[in-house]
């Protein structure tokens, strides 16, 4: 008996005595920002889908199960493979909203894709996405990284450049349709998508910058290396299948400055440094515009906005504010 | 002439705010995470840096800490602008906590930027922080 593994029984969590503020602060961030399909009329998109050329069609469909594929590897292998790392129970706690919230996402593309498309449609899409060379190569890149084993801070690594770079070849387009007016319903759904994504790259980058800080200067050095390594792996698996879905809609160089952009956000989620310069990453504004509509600022620096013009938004309800 | 303009920023633990200021070289004071903490004494006009943390109805977009900061008149009397930070990913809710900021402390909102900046955004408001200090010097005399 001596000899048996003992089985461990975590502690009971107690929100109410946190190591690391942060987690509460994510879980809240999450929680409240918690969502389903079901929310967003996306029966509105029919007639918009209908304008769509066959192709354009076709395109839309293959982007979305390249996406659910992501999202389904992030639910399923990628956000469990971290809970055994996490180093507060309420990281861990954290990452199961993530990883349910991904199960959300990839359920949200079969429903677009049951509002807007045939079953012939959709399941030659899924076919192409089970065979498609590119994505499948991004699949497998990542899943290593994600293996029993591994180093757990390049399980982060690889993590944030899933959450924070890998979808954003595929979130281009319905940011393009909405910049046309085309299917602005599912661009809103995917909004919601991106806004998650967002927190999840940004927590699992910070848990990652936690591990990273305790570290010895050689050993930084080695996961910086391996992490700029990974993102170049990454980058030219997404440039090929880029210019696979994107040459003939004439599309390819807007969304590879995309990638820029979006890597680079990625390394930062990290609290690394830039990896492409800014003439190459200065991403179309109406693709900028399509992210965060409603947001313009009136930029007083460079004079493009009116002098002196006071904020518009909205006074959140706060009663910290005491004036 | 009137002392050069002051930054004041807020940064989480997870620092990108910090790590722009840093790359910025603007001498510059930190509010601290820490509620208990001193906040930053302010005699000089300055300019406040604020990233946003809303939710997705724009709730709790500035910081505590930032609030607490600014209820004190005195300091608020030498807030000269504000620039808020955030992640155009949040949609409508990108930089939001310089626009709230802006709206209740009546100042302008200079710019955005963001996670931990470009090189295009360090240039900007190195150039954007000099021109606003040189405009408030020769107003002051």
């Amino acid at each position: 008996m001596k000899d048996m593994p003992q089985t461990k029984i975590p502690r009971a969590i107690n929100w109410n005595r946190l190591d690391d503020d942060k987690d509460l602060e994510v879980w809240n961030r999450l929680t409240v920002n918690f969502w389903l399909p079901e929310k967003v009329p996306l029966s509105n998109d029919i007639p918009s889908w209908a304008t769509l050329t066959d192709h354009e069609k076709e395109l839309t469909i293959r982007v979305f199960t390249g996406l659910t594929l992501l999202d389904t590897i992030q639910n399923t292998v990628g956000a469990p493979s971290l809970m055994p790392d996490a180093v507060t129970p309420h990281e861990e706690a954290v990452l199961t909203n993530i990883a349910f919230m991904e199960a959300v996402h990839a359920r949200s593309y079969s429903s677009i894709f049951s509002t807007l498309c045939s079953t012939k449609e959709i399941d030659e899409a899924f076919r192409w996405s089970d065979e498609n060379p590119h994505l499948q190569a991004k699949a497998k890149a990542i899943l290593d990284t994600y293996a029993p084993g591994n180093d757990p801070l390049k399980r982060k690594i690889a993590s944030v450049f899933l959450e924070s770079f890998l979808f954003y070849s595929g979130f281009y387009l319905p940011m393009y349709w909405s910049s046309r007016a085309k299917l602005t319903n599912t661009a809103d759904l995917i909004r919601l998508i991106i806004r998650d994504e967002a927190v999840h790259g940004y927590y699992i980058g910070y848990k990652f910058q936690l591990g990273y800080e305790q570290l010895d200067e050689a050993r930084q050095q080695e996961l910086k290396d391996y992490a700029f390594n990974l993102m170049f792996e990454l980058y030219g698996i997404e440039n090929q299948y880029t210019e696979e879905l994107y040459d003939q809609i004439g599309l390819t160089e807007d969304v590879k400055v995309f990638l820029h952009y979006n890597a680079n956000k990625a390394l930062q989620n990290l609290g690394f440094e830039a990896l492409f310069p800014p003439e190459v990453s200065e991403v179309n504004p109406a693709i900028l515009a399509a992210l965060s509509p409603d947001s313009e600022n009136h930029d007083f620096f460079s004079g493009s906005g009116s002098s002196y013009v006071i904020g518009k938004a909205v006074a959140t309800e706060d009663e910290d504010w005491d004036f | 002439m009137g002392a050069e303009l002051a930054l004041i920023y807020y940064s989480s633990k997870s620092g990108n705010t910090e790590r722009f200021v840093t790359r910025l070289g603007w001498p510059a004071a930190r509010i601290p995470i820490d509620a208990d903490a001193p906040l930053p004494d302010q005699g000089d006009p300055f300019v406040l840096i604020c990233p946003t943390y809303a939710d997705g109805e724009g709730r709790g977009a500035v910081p505590k800490q930032v609030i607490r900061f600014l209820n004190d008149p005195a300091r608020r009397e030498k807030l000269v602008g504000v620039i808020g930070t955030g992640n155009r990913n949040f949609g409508a809710t990108y930089a939001m906590s310089g626009r709230i900021i802006a709206d209740k402390c009546k100042v302008p909102l200079l710019c955005s930027f963001e996670l931990a900046g470009t090189d295009t955004d360090i240039a900007r408001i190195r150039e954007g922080l000099t021109k606003l200090g040189k405009t408030l010097c020769s107003t002051a005399t």
